[in-house]
């Protein structure tokens, strides 16, 4: 017998505090796992936001920067125009990067720095106790939204890769789903040719990845992964957005 | 080297490219453009250098938190409004211990304000305006020599201390034109960079850039560290000038542009027979406590003068320990006080003391 | 059908019960008589003889819990 799945070595041994069953452990685990195989680990600095995944910086086995809310970008940008030669992410979640930090995203990307961005988007705030975010979806009941998000009061959901793919430095752009195994492989698929997209110098790279907050959508973490594919993909279509050839 | 005519903001960006900067994250405000402009002409210039014109001051001070914890000799300027959204960002350098130079070139407030030079922003840079226990060097030029010299050292002590230092100067310095020379900086030992995030080669445990400390007695070791690092900031980086205090009667302390004209209306004062000096703090932060403290022994009053409705003279009283009467005398909103304001002021409290 | 084995770092399992849902032999449950460090009833395999090594099961856990093993 041969060992065929084992924990990444681009993650440090340290376990996650994430809720149980909670996905962004998954999308860590394949962030890891590109840089591994990439054989890029040891020339990557990792930029790690406010919220859920803010203690990220313990998890992944890189060099780190802990950035203030929605600022990972504009962090990620000084790091790279430093460390041309190196790979740069940002792990981000809605909340910073749909909110607080959405001049800092959309501008990265009209610039076109060269790194890439995790955008994980599970419809909540999480960390802060599951307050509306401009991801959650309609009728979606949030602490800050106990009735239901309605359009007349908080708008319609944003949809950030739609809204980025716009951008021409935008040059890789997709929107993947950890909810089961045929969408995880293709979630870590989308991750590693953004990196790779990066370290060819095309551009910016982005991958939303829609993900579950079972804690806060108050469901269970098996519950949660039918309730996004039920509720957040048709909203959210998964696809690929733009892809260099596109942008050439 | 020989001496140069330059404009203040690009002396400025002069001294930091010799100092070794290669990287500045701009976003523009007058009055400081032509220091941005000036990084982007040459920055380019220099292997791996770059300019960035950021989207807002919040950025830009977040891609210096970037930046120099990737180990590199970067700046951000800016003037009043715009270094209130850096603030942020500051705090974060600051309790992360980064190195880095930025610079305000100052005009008049609150909110908008107006383009004209202003001393407004004495609290924002001594007090700090971000969240948190936390300190920087504040250098405060009063001409072009002296702004190159400190901005120079700036990056010395920034990599000294790992701690953001901040250059204030007002408007006026940003504007003229003086001769400048660039000299070698004084050759302080620099600790190495091994905390930089540049890579791990998968050959050492990660380097980690974070201001985040959940477990309060670890943020509480963490800023009690913090403050040794600035009670020796404050041991070894004061720095004042005295003019003429050690007979003065009446000492004015005054700072940057505002000092060169304390300095003619104690000197026009001298002329008529009153006995005035001049302490000019050139560290606002740390603040030249000593310097007052030892006038206080000789004066009879003291008169901050500055282009506010009242800042710097808050520390004056707190150095200044209740011994000699405190004065003050002010002009705000970009308008620049002459020396024959200060001397009757000056006149004013003799009449006062005698 | 190839065979496989699978093996669980009890101690870092949360019980989110995602495993459980993906397995296509079905043998992949959670073990209702044992709590683990963390409190919770850890991720179990009690029919490994069916186990096909498809890696599923650790795709799916958000905390790196399981390692596959499969025969060539």
């Amino acid at each position: 017998m041969t060992v065929v799945y084992e924990k990444t070595k681009g993650l440090t041994e340290k376990q996650t505090h994430y809720c149980p069953g909670c996905t962004h452990g998954v999308i860590h685990k394949l962030v890891g796992e590109v840089l591994v195989e990439l054989g890029i680990l040891g020339k990557t600095v990792g930029v790690a936001p406010v919220g859920c995944s803010v203690l990220a910086y313990d998890y992944f086995n890189c060099d780190m920067h802990e950035a203030a809310h929605g600022r990972a970008p504009a962090v990620a940008t000084g790091i790279k125009r430093v460390l041309p030669d190196h790979a740069v992410f940002t792990y981000q979640g809605d909340g910073d990067l749909a909110s607080i930090g959405t001049a800092e995203i959309v501008h990265a990307a009209h610039r076109g720095e060269k790194f890439t961005t995790i955008f994980v988007n599970n419809a909540i705030y999480g960390m802060t106790g599951g307050q509306m975010a401009p991801t959650t979806l309609i009728g979606q009941k949030a602490t800050t939204s106990p009735y239901g998000r309605s359009v007349a009061d908080a708008g319609m959901p944003l949809r950030v890769s739609e809204m980025l793919a716009t951008i021409d430095g935008a040059v890789f752009v997709e929107r993947v789903s950890v909810h089961d195994v045929p969408n995880i492989r293709k979630a870590k698929k989308a991750i590693k040719k953004a990196f790779e997209v990066q370290m060819e110098g095309k551009g910016f790279g982005i991958v939303e990845v829609l993900s579950t907050c079972p804690t806060n959508w108050g469901i269970s973490p098996i519950e949660s992964l039918s309730w996004l594919k039920e509720n957040m993909i048709p909203y959210y279509p998964l696809g690929n957005f733009r892809t260099p050839e596109e942008g050439k | 080297m020989a001496k140069m005519l330059m404009k203040g903001n690009e002396a400025i960006g002069a001294a930091a490219i010799q100092a070794g900067c290669k990287f500045f994250f701009g976003y523009p405000i007058t009055p400081q453009n032509e220091l941005p402009e000036y990084m982007s002409r040459e920055l380019p210039k220099i292997e791996g250098g770059a300019f960035v014109q950021a989207e807002s001051e919040v950025a830009a001070i977040n891609m210096i938190y970037g930046a120099a914890g990737a180990g590199a000799r970067c700046m951000t300027s800016s003037s009043s409004p715009g270094m209130a959204l850096k603030q942020e960002g500051i705090s974060y350098i600051a309790g992360a211990e980064l190195p880095a130079v930025i610079v305000n070139i100052s005009r008049g407030g609150p909110g908008l304000g107006g383009i004209q030079p202003s001393q407004a922003d004495y609290f924002q840079s001594t007090r700090g305006g971000g969240n948190g226990d936390y300190r920087h060097l504040v250098y405060a030029p009063a001409s072009l020599q002296e702004a190159v010299d400190l901005v120079m050292e700036a990056f010395d002590v920034a990599d000294y201390y790992r701690n953001p230092v901040i250059v204030l100067g007002d408007g006026m310095i940003g504007q003229m034109m003086e001769p400048v020379e660039f000299k070698k900086s004084n050759g302080r030992e620099l600790p190495a960079k091994d905390w930089a995030t540049t890579g791990t080669k998968e050959e050492r445990t990660p380097n980690i850039i974070n201001s985040l400390a959940l477990d309060p007695a670890k943020l509480e070791e963490h800023n009690r560290k913090l403050t040794r690092k600035y009670k020796e900031i404050e041991k070894n980086e004061v720095r004042h000038e005295d003019y003429k205090t050690e007979d003065a009667d009446v000492v004015i302390v005054a700072y940057g542009t505002t000092a060169r004209i304390a300095r003619n209306a104690v000197d026009a004062l001298r002329e008529e027979g009153i006995k005035a000096g001049m302490m000019r703090p050139i560290t606002l932060w740390p603040f030249p406590e000593a310097a007052i403290q030892k006038v206080t022994h000789t004066a009879k009053a003291l008169l901050s003068v500055e282009m506010s409705e009242g800042q710097m003279v808050e520390d004056v009283r707190l150095a200044n320990e209740g011994k000699l009467p405190v004065h003050f005398y002010g002009r705000s909103g970009g308008m620049i006080p002459s020396p024959d304001e200060i001397a009757d002021k000056v006149k004013e409290i003799i009449g006062g003391v005698k | 059908m190839a065979k496989g084995k699978v093996h669980f770092d009890d101690d870092k399992c949360k019980g989110c019960e995602l495993c459980t849902t993906v397995c296509p032999v079905n043998i992949v449950l959670m073990d209702k008589e044992r709590i683990n460090a963390k409190g919770y009833h850890p991720a179990t395999v009690k029919e490994m003889e069916k186990c096909i090594g498809c890696t599923n099961c650790a795709m799916i856990c958000p905390d790196s819990v399981i390692t596959v093993e499969r025969e060539k």
